[in-house]
């Protein structure tokens, strides 16, 4: 096999930037350039804003329930990247009805706005087929917004369980990639360890709608049975399907 | 006790010790964040002034968080060796700075001292210097540890090799493997952040680098980097550990936000210790740490008011230290502008990490890293990497191409490191740079040749390459 198919046959297995070759003890004249240009992408994707009203009409679509708006506290970009504090409070004048919830959903542009547009929809209507039953409050779509602001619309709603759909960091290769954090109880305060998250929901090169839903509906299940999240609700049950 | 200095006609006052330290430390927006950094630079260097003037043995009466409330205090305050301090006990931050920097302080009196100093007496030294003394002063303190490789040694820069994959693909780790041993990676440790915390998953993946290990026959350490719980469980269903990882912080609030106890590594600890998997060593715990991480947690309150997170970040060491690691690297880039703004920051912190773990005794290693959130590019990241290396940096983090898919952030790529041990004249840990001989991934003048993924047939042949 030659040097080039074997490099092809690595470079299939992985997204990683493996075999990028060598011009001495450094990267090759293109791959610097690729990886420049890759950079450039991912530096543009953090700035974009979430398109409100096309992921309202997406969110609508694929639930059939009402979504509602909020806002976090951060006026705008730039303070929300400097300002996390802010980011995870709501900002006054939301509009939320505590109600007998099981589940609240957010949906949130955290640090990639492209990933909700791209994913949260697809992942919330695989989630909901496999929640019969349940009361899901109307999803909640929240700008500027960090993971804990789910913590604050959670309490709100009254529900027991708060579910945040939120855009990561861009990655160089991964500048779509959607996670999702669940919290029994939620309430302001809530410390990481009481979540657990199942990030990089990003088909087809990441985790499908279909296997994150069935990882995200196994661990809701064992969350309202035990009454808790995080670090105390490891995903062993008999319940998760097995790994991919 | 509080202190006032005078900088152009204005007086200061800094209300206490938690107070002047953050007033010092260098600018950075996370303690912009927290509400405790100086108002000006003015006000900076007025702290640094009184802070140069403040007698070493100070840090002994006074904490920055309350020994009541918070058994890192406690373990940092109970576990300090006044014998070893004596030799500093009479010098002020300032003379202690100049002493550091001195021709009697080598490497032997670095080495007896650390058991003397106090992750604040040290943090507090670091805000004196500049970062050209960061590296005077790291590259003269030498920390070396083992396992089935030894590391620290002078001359010696090793890698972690990361082969981290969004679904924990086993064939897609194993040709980010391949890629790194090609590039004579991975003597530090092999270590992967699973995408999933689920035990059945981490046990496989332990398993998959511990059969690579053996197909190769090389002197390579493995860890996943999972919950200590985890591993703990792990451990007891005898699974193949031969490293327990935890991410830990400078507080018990924020320890607390990573869900661990002092208690919890003392145990997981001492399961792997009892497995005796080591050769040439048996330190078998792996910390990462980064400035930011109490904040972000809101675990960063002290006496009076927030602590600055560089003091913090030291205090993290302190814990580190406690647990006799073979490694410990910052993740330095990684939390964000929020914390770090840019590249200027992000070097000066690896740089100060760097220095006070080595300072305290701690196998120190630092991930080159930054998102892309933040203002900071590549240059920045080989800027760092040529200080650290000059300062004897224990090692270093390097994924393909330097574009971590599964966390979604740059760290360095596997030429990077080529590069810089050519410019310095640094070379792998011996064990492992005497397996990369043996099998060709070495050639006689001590460089990595250009090889294709044949050069590795004990892991490649399965994939059909």
């Amino acid at each position: 096999m030659s040097t080039a198919d074997a490099w092809r046959v690595l470079r299939e297995a992985t997204q990683a930037r493996v075999g990028l070759g060598r011009a001495g003890d450094a990267l090759p004249t293109a791959e610097i350039l690729r990886l420049d240009a890759a950079h450039a992408l991912a530096r543009d994707a953090v700035h974009a804003p979430l398109d409100v009203e096309a992921l309202v009409t997406d969110l609508r679509g694929a639930t059939g329930l009402d979504v509602v708006r909020v806002a976090s506290e951060a006026g705008d970009r730039t303070e929300y990247l400097q300002r996390p504090d802010l980011g995870r409070r709501l900002a006054d004048g939301a509009e939320l009805t505590a109600g007998e919830w099981d589940l609240a959903v957010v949906v949130a542009d955290g640090l990639s706005a492209r990933a909700v547009q791209a994913h949260a929809a697809g992942l919330l209507a695989a989630l909901l087929a496999r929640l019969e039953g349940w009361a899901v409050a109307p999803p909640v779509v929240a700008t500027q917004a960090r993971v804990a602001l789910g913590d604050d619309v959670g309490s709100r709603l009254g529900a027991a369980l708060v579910l945040v759909l939120i855009g990561e960091r861009p990655g160089m290769s991964a500048p779509d990639s959607l996670g999702a954090y669940l919290t029994w109880g939620p309430r302001r305060g809530r410390a990481d360890a009481e979540r657990n998250c199942v990030s990089n929901v990003r088909p087809p090169h990441g985790l499908s709608y279909e296997r994150a839903a069935d990882v995200l509906a196994a661990l809701l299940t064992e969350s309202r049975r035990r009454q808790l999240s995080g670090v105390g609700l490891k995903d062993t049950g008999e319940a998760l399907p097995p790994a991919d | 006790m509080s202190w006032t200095a005078t900088v152009g006609g204005h007086s200061y006052r800094f209300t206490d010790l938690r107070d002047l330290l953050a007033k010092a430390s260098p600018a950075r927006s996370g303690d912009v964040l927290a509400g405790c950094a100086a108002g000006s630079a003015a006000e900076r260097v007025a702290a640094r002034t009184a802070l140069a003037d403040l007698p070493l043995a100070h840090f002994l009466d006074e904490a920055v968080v309350a020994y009541e409330d918070d058994d890192v205090t406690r373990l940092i305050v109970d576990t300090h060796d006044a014998d070893a301090f004596a030799p500093v006990r009479s010098l002020t931050v300032g003379g202690f700075r100049d002493w550091l920097l001195s021709w009697e302080a080598d490497t032997a009196a670095l080495t007896a001292l650390a058991p003397g100093l106090t992750p604040e007496m040290v943090a507090a030294v670091s805000k004196t210097c500049r970062v050209a003394d960061l590296v005077a002063i790291a590259a003269k303190t030498r920390v070396v540890t083992g396992f089935r490789t030894t590391l620290g040694l002078p001359g010696r820069l090793a890698t972690r090799l990361q082969p981290n994959h969004p679904t924990d693909d086993p064939v897609g780790i194993t040709a980010s493997i391949v890629d790194g041993l090609l590039h004579g990676s991975g003597d530090a440790v092999v270590g992967i952040n699973p995408a999933t915390d689920r035990p059945s998953t981490v046990r496989g993946l332990l398993e998959l680098l511990d059969d690579a290990r053996q197909r190769l026959d090389a002197p390579i350490q493995s860890c996943v980097l999972t919950h200590v719980t985890t591993t703990l469980e792990l451990l007891e269903q005898g699974a193949p550990v031969d490293l327990v990882f935890q991410s830990v912080a400078g507080t018990q609030a924020a320890n607390r936000g990573f869900g661990v106890t002092l208690e919890q590594l003392r145990d997981a600890r001492e399961a792997a210790l009892a497995l005796g998997r080591g050769t040439v060593g048996n330190q078998v715990t792996y910390f990462e740490t980064g400035q930011g991480s109490a904040l972000s947690a809101d675990a960063h309150h002290g006496v009076g008011g927030p602590v600055d997170q560089q003091t913090l970040e030291a205090r993290a060491y302190a814990v580190c230290r406690a647990f006799d690691p073979l490694l410990v690297n910052t993740v330095v880039g990684f939390i964000g502008p929020e914390y770090l703004y840019d590249g200027k920051q992000i070097l000066r912190a690896g740089l100060e990490d760097h220095v006070c773990g080595k300072l305290l005794g701690v196998p120190m290693g630092v991930d080159v890293c930054y998102t892309n959130h933040a203002e900071a590019d590549a240059d920045d990241m080989d800027t760092l990497l040529t200080m650290l290396a000059a300062a004897g940096c224990s090692f270093v983090i390097c994924v393909p191409g330097g574009d971590d898919v599964m966390l979604a952030y740059q760290s360095l790529s596997f030429t990077d490191v080529l590069g810089v041990r050519a410019v310095l004249g640094l070379r792998p840990a011996p064990e492992f740079e005497a397996w990369l001989a043996s099998v060709g991934l070495l050639d006689d003048a001590g460089r990595v040749p250009p090889l294709d993924p044949g050069a590795l047939p004990a892991l490649t042949t399965g994939m059909g390459a």
